[in-house]
């Protein structure tokens, strides 16, 4: 990978010192906030967007809200530095700088947002900037399509949270996020419950790589290491997380809620397990276990007890503090050695003394060994799987299993490249990563163990007032502490341990069968490129049908469609069954009638210019004549003029122009003449259909009454013409004007090329 | 009366339609002076026929006649026939255009942009 060669240079100046300031100091803001949210405050910002439509622009700052920011604006913060040591020298990298920083700040929109149609807007913008960030080595085929089906899963799942955000803001008869919540009930009953659920779930659901959707996020480890360690990890995989958690209080406690949480969380979490411990590239396997992780943190929303969001809340902070660490650690391995093979890598615990130490606190809390957070984490997951009133064993199994797969691939990532004793030949020499690199590895694990050590430091300040979101009291959050004493948690914690221990010793022979299983089970990410090439299959195949460049053909699609939109839904709603009633016509208007018929088959038939041209003037002379009879005397003196210069037109025109048929060709189309006969009947029913409809006057009558008193004219179809709807006819007579003035130019340069 | 002109529409529609399908360029705008006035009818007869009574208002009153027609639809039918005529002028200098240009009436040929063989196509 080109991105991540070293270079002698240490930064990139400015555009590599202004992202790190401008996020510490937001970092900071949010820190000044937490007494305030932990005393019990929830602030409030709003700004009035889309007034007519009632969208505004509000913020709210909640214990779930403060918790996403902090971590937001923390690892970006450490991130950025990263990077800016990471890609030192890079000739893009102010642009990298620019959408990192853009990524962040949407990000944080997205969770500080208590607008649905603001939250919907800062989703989207993370979407895209991801996109970028993915794509970020685009010279790369592998960077360009990963880039691409991430932005193609997520925003397909977008599409369908767009629709269900509308849905709920409908239902609710607002779009604030936080009046909502207060709705839960009434939501709840909602005759649009399931569809709204469903409709978030699904963009929850792609956003955070769900099983089915999981396929896009190991792929979008083609972006540069600090990208993933801070999007794909830590912040916009958790979006989807953080949806399901901000809706929680409104949605959750129904079955619906219940097992589709449970089981796709249940499935991805230890699929995923399986997955990681099935790659070799250090990367592709944090990917995996970062599948996991979400898989885990949606096990847990479905639930509403205490333990359960206490297990969601506590997970979600250490996991975002092991796995950003152990993002940056391997990209400090990649960096050093220029690999990041498992199989390669080894004995680098000697040259890179403070990486190695970093790897293996953060890795240690990920395995969930004492008095790291991540134990305390484990201890609550099992106790809120416990919790689960309906199946606790099968919630507790699968977290079980999960977590003793963690433990072995914490160790495959974080202890066999520093420890093992190899003789394999690195690409690189190896040496130490500068600070700017190791800042970000050694604060995030640092704060893993100082929280495990002391929990009491985020029990308060965050862990109660988040749970108080989804609960609506910080008492009801559970005490996270290192040893609560012999209990069942306990004795699962042990067995995670062997199991994972033992898992990790047979890693290897495990992993090859994994290999095998895995080739020979269906593969979702060449189902994606099966899928992609069928719907480019399918636009070549319209394309070429329907687009031919045959002025014909599109003729007849077009018609065709008219005959089967409007026949096919009248057929579908049973109507058009209309039976005309023909009496008590004047012979005069049979006469009248008859004439435009004759007119129209000789028009339609006739192989004679001037047979045509005489038919045509005798349909529009017996239309003149409908207005005539039935009071439109306007109208029918407009119609005689213009019919009149038609058929001057077209006698001058047919000076110049051949005859119709050349000799010996005929005209003869029977499939035109059934499509023609279908659409012409379709429009005699429709119009049948219409007149047996109730005509609904309002508009005549106010123009009728209207007419004299304020537009001072007794000729009401002039007065609405020049007066009440003026505008239209004056743009009537830009039409005329400008297609004369086209037609006139073509003329000219036709006399232009004759001369020439 | 509506119903007899709404099966006189139909013919004057499926005789349009046939001769927009020629590959006549000339056979296609006489189907559009038919369908035009198709178009016309239609909004005219949706509207109700009333014989004998226009939409004015006499001298000295504030209403027209309490059965007088519908002004509404001869106002949209008005700028309708106008704008028709507008479109049929303009199509017939482009077909008399492209005759002088490309020496053919038929559509099939006039393929300048998109010629035959195109790989895109």
């Amino acid at each position: 990978m080109t991105n991540d060669e070293p270079s002698r240079r240490s930064g990139n100046g400015f555009a590599g010192v202004v992202p790190v300031l401008i996020s510490g100091a937001i970092f900071v803001f949010f820190l000044t906030l937490v007494p305030q949210i932990s005393a019990g405050d929830v602030l409030r910002w709003s700004y009035d967007w889309v007034p007519s439509l009632g969208i505004k622009l509000s913020f709210l700052v909640d214990g779930l809200s403060l918790t996403f920011s902090l971590l937001i604006s923390g690892i970006g913060t450490l991130v950025l530095l990263y990077s800016n040591t990471y890609l030192a020298g890079h000739v893009q990298y102010a642009r990298f700088a620019l959408f990192l920083t853009s990524f962040m700040l949407a990000m944080l929109g997205l969770v500080l947002a208590d607008n649905l149609i603001g939250l919907f807007v800062f989703w989207e913008l993370t979407t895209i900037t991801s996109y970028l960030l993915i794509g970020f080595g685009h010279e790369t085929t592998k960077g360009r399509r990963s880039a691409l089906q991430a932005l193609f899963v997520t925003g397909a799942g977008a599409l369908a949270l767009l629709a269900g955000l509308i849905l709920l803001g409908i239902s609710a008869g607002t779009f604030e996020i936080s009046e909502i919540l207060a709705k839960g009930d009434e939501i709840r009953a909602h005759e649009m419950y399931l569809p709204i659920l469903i409709l978030l779930l699904a963009g929850a659901f792609t956003k955070s790589a769900q099983f089915p959707f999981h396929f896009w996020l190991p792929n979008a480890m083609a972006a540069p290491t600090p990208v993933s360690a801070f999007l794909h990890s830590a912040t916009m995989v958790k979006a989807g997380v953080y949806l399901l958690a901000r809706m929680h209080p409104a949605f959750s406690g129904t079955d619906v809620w219940l097992w589709t949480l449970t089981i796709f969380g249940a499935v991805t979490a230890v699929f995923a397990s399986f997955l990681a411990l099935r790659q070799t590239d250090l990367k592709q396997a944090l990917a995996y276990t970062t599948l996991m992780a979400l898989g885990t943190l949606t096990l847990f929303l479905g639930q509403t007890s205490s333990y359960a969001i206490t297990a969601f809340v506590t997970f979600l902070i250490v996991h975002s503090l092991y796995k950003a660490a152990l993002f940056l650690v391997v990209g400090c391995i990649d960096h050093a050695t220029g690999t990041r093979e498992a199989e390669i890598l080894g004995g680098l615990g000697r040259v890179m003394p403070v990486t190695a130490i970093a790897a293996a606190i953060a890795a240690l809390s990920m395995a969930g060994f004492p008095p790291f957070l991540g134990f305390i984490g484990k201890e609550l997951k099992y106790a809120g799987a416990l919790a689960v009133a309906s199946e606790p064993v099968f919630v507790a199994g699968a977290v079980l299993l999960a977590n003793a797969l963690m433990l072995a691939v914490a160790g495959v990532v974080a202890f066999r490249p520093f420890w093992r004793k190899t003789d394999s030949e690195l690409p690189r020499t190896p040496r130490e990563a500068p600070w700017q690199m190791l800042a970000g590895p050694v604060l995030l694990a640092a704060a893993g163990a100082i929280f495990g050590i002391n929990p009491d430091l985020l029990q308060v300040p965050l862990v109660n007032p988040t749970v108080a979101t989804f609960l609506g009291d910080p008492t009801d959050a559970k005490e996270l502490k290192l040893w609560a004493g012999v209990n069942l948690p306990l004795f699962l914690s042990i067995a995670t341990f062997v199991l994972g221990l033992l898992i990790y010793v047979i890693h290897r022979p495990l992993r090859n069968l994994l290999i095998r299983a895995d080739n020979a089970a269906p593969n979702f990410d060449r189902g994606w490129d099966a899928f992609l090439s069928g719907l480019k299959a399918f636009a070549w195949w319209q394309t070429k049908y329907l687009q031919s460049g045959v002025l014909r053909q599109y003729i007849f699609i077009t018609f065709a469609t008219v005959l089967v939109g409007l026949g096919g839904t009248m057929l579908v709603r049973g109507i058009g069954n209309v039976l005309p009633d023909l009496t008590g016509i004047a012979l005069r208007n049979w006469a009248v009638v008859a004439l435009i018929t004759v007119g129209t088959l000789i028009a339609a038939t006739t192989r004679s210019r001037i047979a045509a041209v005489a038919a045509l003037g005798v349909v529009g002379i017996g239309v003149a004549l409908i207005f005539i009879i039935f009071s439109a005397p306007d109208v029918a003196i407009t119609q005689l003029l213009v019919e009149t210069l038609i058929v001057v037109l077209v006698a001058v025109a047919m000076l110049r122009l051949p005859f119709l048929d050349a000799q010996g060709e005929s005209d003869h189309r029977p499939w035109d003449a059934v499509l023609a006969i279908g659409v012409g009947g379709v429009v005699t029913l429709t119009l049948l259909a219409v007149l047996a409809t109730p005509l609904d006057l309002r508009l005549t009558e106010y123009f009728e009454v209207t007419s004299w008193p304020e537009a001072f004219g007794r000729n009401i179809v002039n007065v609405i013409l020049v007066d009440f709807r003026a505008l239209d006819t004056f743009g009537e007579i830009a039409v005329v004007v400008i297609a004369s003035l086209s037609a006139y130019a073509l003329l000219r340069t036709t006399a232009k090329e004759k001369s020439e | 009366m509506e119903a007899l002109l709404a099966i006189a529409i139909g013919a004057l529609v499926a005789a349009a339609v046939y001769l927009m399908l020629a590959r006549n360029v000339l056979r296609f705008i006489f189907g559009l002076v038919l369908i035009s006035n198709a178009a016309n009818l239609i909004i005219f007869t949706g509207g109700r026929l009333t014989e004998g009574v226009p939409p004015l208002i006499p001298e000295g009153a504030n209403l027209p006649a309490a059965d007088a027609a519908n002004a509404l639809p001869q106002a949209l039918v008005l700028t309708a026939i106008v704008i028709g005529f507008g479109l049929f002028a303009f199509a017939l200098v482009l077909i008399f255009r492209a005759y002088t240009t490309l020496g053919t009436l038929n559509s099939e040929e006039m393929r300048v942009a998109e010629p035959k063989g195109d790989p895109l196509l």
